[in-house]
Parts: structure tokens; C-alpha cells; sequence
């Protein structure tokens, strides 16, 4: 079974976000770029389906600029067999995301995909949702635990109260959560190796499929700042401030 | 035409997230109908009845629909769409996992997580963990929206919509449901607690959370955690608020031993007064406190607790 799993080149979650003073958007001209770190985890998974011989193969799939190979070297150092980028500077959303990685799909016929839930960027949480409906298969989100074993993946999922089990058909689409797994560092022979792993550049327009965004961006502002507030010294004054001041207890 | 709200809901009741999904559902159109999907399902949809400004509640009664799995009920949503301009959902577990795969269907874009409806076609979302807000416009025809319920009021009760019967469409065979392992809990629910305490990898343990414990029942609050505490293993995985986690924005959050990462403040910066009690006084949670302790936890929480008791 091959194991597809796609990886989103973002902001680093440690920069510290700027607005463009024009409101278009977010600064992203020398700014740290990574891997989206719940791909990280997504990364990580296929590569343990594959150690423990229940995939053969972990293909990485990625849409965006030409830099976007950076983040499938990440993956490829990380362990991944080879990658494939759909390549274009045009805005990408979920559902263009999600209709290239179908096109993808439907070309190397993997037995499962991995995603990560969310990317911290436009935190959407759809692309794997998406593509599991243009497939028509089944989506075990937010993945706390992954068990495969006679053509069906047993799915532990994060959801509001807590845990749920679900066990799906496979083909299937896993989204991931946190807790998933944690990622392992490349190694610097990986890395070196990963230089000389195949990455194959596809565009859009070769696959068929219209990535024209559907959501027209307005603007990107700040957020309303908070009011700084003061350090109190005592139990006793923070019980009155709360209860004089704030009146909320 | 209407807007569709779909409804989450336990078999008994809606969840309370449903009546502020019906409030930003009237924001994009006057006519806003609820749907409500189960195995014997009629309370919920009278629970959903009561909301005030609901036209209709349709009742789709199928066994498929028990236990909400989205292979089976984003059919049922995409068969009524075509009679709706908008299909609205709380940005909660269910939500998440359903309004994409029902949006792709439809061959339409999502908006995530709406703070705020414009207009009909226009929404603010927050993105980069609510480090800036983007305002959208969509042009699809059936436009697919979830909404963070904590910005928008709950619609009161006392209404008295007529709930009419659907039929449902079976099951799709592709995922079935096995069980739930839920936190157990007396303490009110997280995301619509009037206060809610929380704690971080201060605490240092699972055990010493039981100190939070007696502090959040004498103010009759929910608790919370940060992600390190929820990775840490200290409290299961449904505590934690954050980017990722549960948004909360509660009249009165007591941050406990939390640093205030990014993706924290994310989740509870909207609260509506935020208490930080840290050793660190370069934590950047106090950056957003309008009341901050700088000392040893382990002596503050007692003695807060102590204090609250005497009121």
C-alpha cells in the first residue's frame, strides 16, 4: 500500500506574525518558512506505517511556489521515499488543494492519505475533509491514534467531550491531531540522502484542474489589542479588584 | 431563501453552540431553519424548536445518523442544500469534521470559524491563530459557513417553530462508529462556562491539578489546559484551549501556571477578564492579563481558594 501524505510551506510557528501596513495580507518577505507542524506529524505517521511494513511506499505531496521543495526535502530527510509537487504562485485554497491532491490521488492510487487538521497559517481545516468527499472515501479527522489491519484503519479522534473510536474503509483520509505522534529529527546521512530522492513538478494546468480561488480576500487587519492590565501584589487585592472592579466573581 | 443551521446534539437536547449558530444564521438571511439529524431525535428537535427565530426544525430520522459520522450525514445535507443560500454550523468537533466534506460536495468554498457576518456574502475569520483577521466575500451560490460560537450571542428561548419530519439516506458503509471514551465531568462544559480556570506545565503533574479542581468547583467553573499540559499527559486532550483546541471567552479566565504561547492566547484572549498567576514575570500571559500575580503557584491557588470561599 502506498501512503500519501501532503506537507503546507508556512510561517515558522515561532515568527511573530506581521500585517502589511496596505491590508492585504500578512508579511511573508523574509520570514521563516516550515514545514506546517501537524504535517509534521502526518510525515511522521506514514513513515512508522511503513517501518512496521504496512506501507510500501510514502509519497510527498505538496502545492505552492518553487520553495515548496525546501518542505518536501524536509520530509524526504525525515524518511519519505519521493515527492511530488504541483508547482504554481497563484493563491491556493483548500478546495483547489484538495481537487490537485485528487487529480495526485487518482494518478498513484495510494491505499491511504495523511494530512495534517489544520495549517497554522489560514487555520481552514478542510483539505482533508474536502479531498475524502471528492474521493468519496472515509475521514478519520483529527487522528489520535491510527491502527490499520485487513483493509480498515480503526481511528481514535479528538473531539469535544474527549475520545472517539471510529473505524473506517480503506482507501481513507486521516487528518492529524497533536498527539498523534511526535515527529522525528532528520538525521544528517538522511539529510545528505534525501538530496538524491526524486521530487516530480507537475502544474496545474497538466492535471486539469481549476485552482481559481473561490474566497476574495477584502482585507487583513490587526486584531483589537487588549488593554494592558496591572501585577497585583496580594491574593486579597486580586479577590477585591475581581470582585469590586471587574465584578465577575 | 433560508439558511440551514445543522445542529449537533446529543439525542435529548441541541447543544447550547446551536442557539449562536442560530443568532449569526439570522445575520445572513430572516428565514433560518434547523436541521436535526438522529436516531430518534424528535427531543433534540424540539429542544431546537425553542430557539427564538427559528422558522422550522426538520426532523431526519435514519439510523445512519446515530452517531453523526460524516460519511453518512453530508448526503443528507448536500440532498437539501439546493433550497438554501446558506448551510451554517458551530466550529466545534462536529462542525469541523462535516461543513468540508459537505462544501466539497457541493463544489463550494468553506468559510471557517466567522467571528463576524458583514453581510450575506461577506464574513471576518481570524487566521494565523487569531493574529490577524481576514475579512472574505464569497461568490458561490449555496454558501458553506462554520462560526466560532463564542462570538455571537446565544438566541434566547421561548420560541415555537413546527418540526417537520424528513425522511434520511441510509448508510453509506464506509466508516462505523465503535465508541467514545468522554471525560467525565460535573464541572460546567468548557466552552460555555461563565468562568473557567486553567492550568499549565506549572503544575508540573496531573496530580497537582486537583488543586485547580477545588478552585474552579468553589466558582463553579470549568477547567481548562494548556497544550504542554495536555502533551505533558496531566489532563486528557479535550482540556486544552488553544488554536487548535477549544475557544473559549468566558467572563473570567484564571490562567494558572501558563506561559502564553501564541496558539494559547488564540483560544481564550477574548475572555472578558483574564487572571494570570505565574512565577515567570516576563510570561508574555501577562501581556494580556488585566490582573497578574507574579509567585509560587502552589501557594497562590490555596490561598485563592481559601479566600473565594469566604465570600
Amino acid at each position: 500500500m502506498k501512503v500519501l501524505v501532503a506537507v503546507k510551506r508556512v510561517i515558522d510557528y515561532n515568527v511573530k506574525i506581521r500585517v502589511k501596513t496596505d491590508n492585504t495580507g500578512v508579511e511573508t518577505a523574509n520570514v521563516k518558512m516550515s514545514m506546517n507542524p501537524f504535517d509534521e506529524i502526518a510525515v511522521e505517521e506514514a513513515i512508522r506505517l511503513r517501518e512496521k511494513g504496512l506501507a510500501t511506499e510514502v509519497i510527498v505531496f505538496s502545492a505552492g511556489p518553487v520553495q515548496c521543495q525546501e518542505t518536501i526535502r524536509t520530509a524526504l530527510a525525515m524518511g519519505a521515499d519521493r515527492g511530488v509537487l504541483v508547482q504554481t504562485d497563484a493563491e491556493l485554497q483548500p478546495l483547489a488543494v484538495a481537487k490537485l491532491m485528487k487529480a495526485v490521488v487518482d494518478k498513484e492510487q495510494p491505499g491511504l492519505v495523511i494530512v495534517g487538521k489544520q495549517a497554522i497559517d489560514d487555520d481552514s481545516n478542510q483539505t482533508g475533509q474536502m479531498l475524502a468527499a471528492l474521493l468519496g472515501w472515509s475521514q478519520g479527522t483529527f487522528a489520535n491514534k491510527l491502527s490499520i489491519a485487513d483493509g480498515s484503519a480503526e481511528v481514535k479522534r479528538e473531539v469535544d467531550g474527549g475520545l472517539e473510536n471510529i473505524k473506517i474503509k480503506l482507501p481513507a483520509v486521516i487528518t492529524t491531531d497533536l498527539r498523534l505522534n511526535e515527529p522525528r529529527y532528520a538525521s544528517l546521512p538522511n539529510i545528505m540522502k534525501a538530496k538524491k530522492k526524486p521530487i516530480e513538478v507537475l502544474a496545474p494546468d497538466a492535471l486539469g484542474v481549476d485552482i481559481a480561488p473561490r474566497l476574495k480576500v477584502l482585507k487583513v487587519e490587526e486584531p483589537p489589542k487588549r488593554k494592558s492590565g496591572i501585577k497585583v501584589k496580594t491574593v486579597a487585592e486580586l479577590i477585591d479588584k475581581l470582585r469590586n472592579e471587574a465584578g465577575v466573581i | 431563501m433560508a439558511v440551514l443551521v445543522v445542529a449537533a446534539h446529543d439525542g435529548k437536547t441541541v447543544r447550547n453552540n446551536v442557539a449562536n449558530a442560530v443568532t449569526a444564521a439570522l445575520q445572513m438571511g430572516p428565514d433560518v431553519q434547523v436541521l436535526v439529524a438522529g436516531s430518534n431525535a424528535g427531543e433534540a428537535a424540539k429542544s431546537a424548536a425553542v430557539i427564538q427565530g427559528v422558522a422550522k426544525v426538520l426532523d431526519a430520522e435514519d439510523a445512519a445518523y446515530a452517531n453523526w459520522l460524516a460519511e453518512d450525514v453530508a448526503p443528507l445535507v448536500v440532498k437539501l442544500a439546493p433550497a438554501y443560500s446558506h448551510i451554517v454550523m458551530a466550529a466545534d468537533s462536529v462542525g469541523k469534521n462535516l461543513a468540508p466534506r459537505v462544501a466539497a460536495l457541493l463544489d463550494v468554498a468553506q468559510i471557517s470559524e466567522a467571528i463576524k457576518v458583514v453581510s450575506p456574502d461577506t464574513f471576518v475569520r481570524p487566521i494565523y491563530a487569531g493574529n490577524a483577521m481576514a475579512t472574505v466575500q464569497t461568490a458561490d451560490k449555496i454558501k458553506v459557513v462554520t462560526i466560532r460560537p463564542t462570538n455571537f450571542k446565544a438566541a434566547a428561548a421561548g420560541g415555537s417553530a413546527p418540526v417537520e419530519q424528513i425522511g434520511g439516506t441510509g448508510a453509506g458503509g464506509l466508516a462505523t462508529y465503535v465508541g467514545a471514551e468522554l471525560s467525565k465531568s460535573e464541572r460546567p462544559e468548557l466552552t460555555s462556562a461563565k468562568i473557567v480556570v486553567s492550568g499549565g506545565r506549572g503544575l508540573a503533574s496531573g496530580e497537582n491539578f486537583k488543586m485547580l479542581e477545588a478552585l474552579a468547583d468553589k466558582l463553579g467553573a470549568g477547567l481548562g489546559a494548556s497544550r504542554a499540559a495536555v502533551d505533558a499527559g496531566y489532563v486528557p486532550n479535550d482540556y486544552q484551549v488553544g488554536q487548535t483546541g477549544k475557544v473559549v471567552a468566558p467572563d473570567l479566565y484564571i490562567a494558572v501556571g501558563i506561559s502564553g504561547a501564541i496558539q494559547h492566547l488564540a483560544g481564550m484572549k477574548d475572555s472578558k477578564t483574564i487572571v494570570a498567576i505565574n512565577k515567570d514575570e516576563e510570561a508574555p500571559i501577562f501581556q494580556v492579563a488585566d490582573y497578574g500575580i507574579v509567585g509560587d503557584l502552589f501557594q497562590i491557588v490555596p490561598e485563592l481558594t481559601a479566600a473565594v470561599e469566604k465570600k
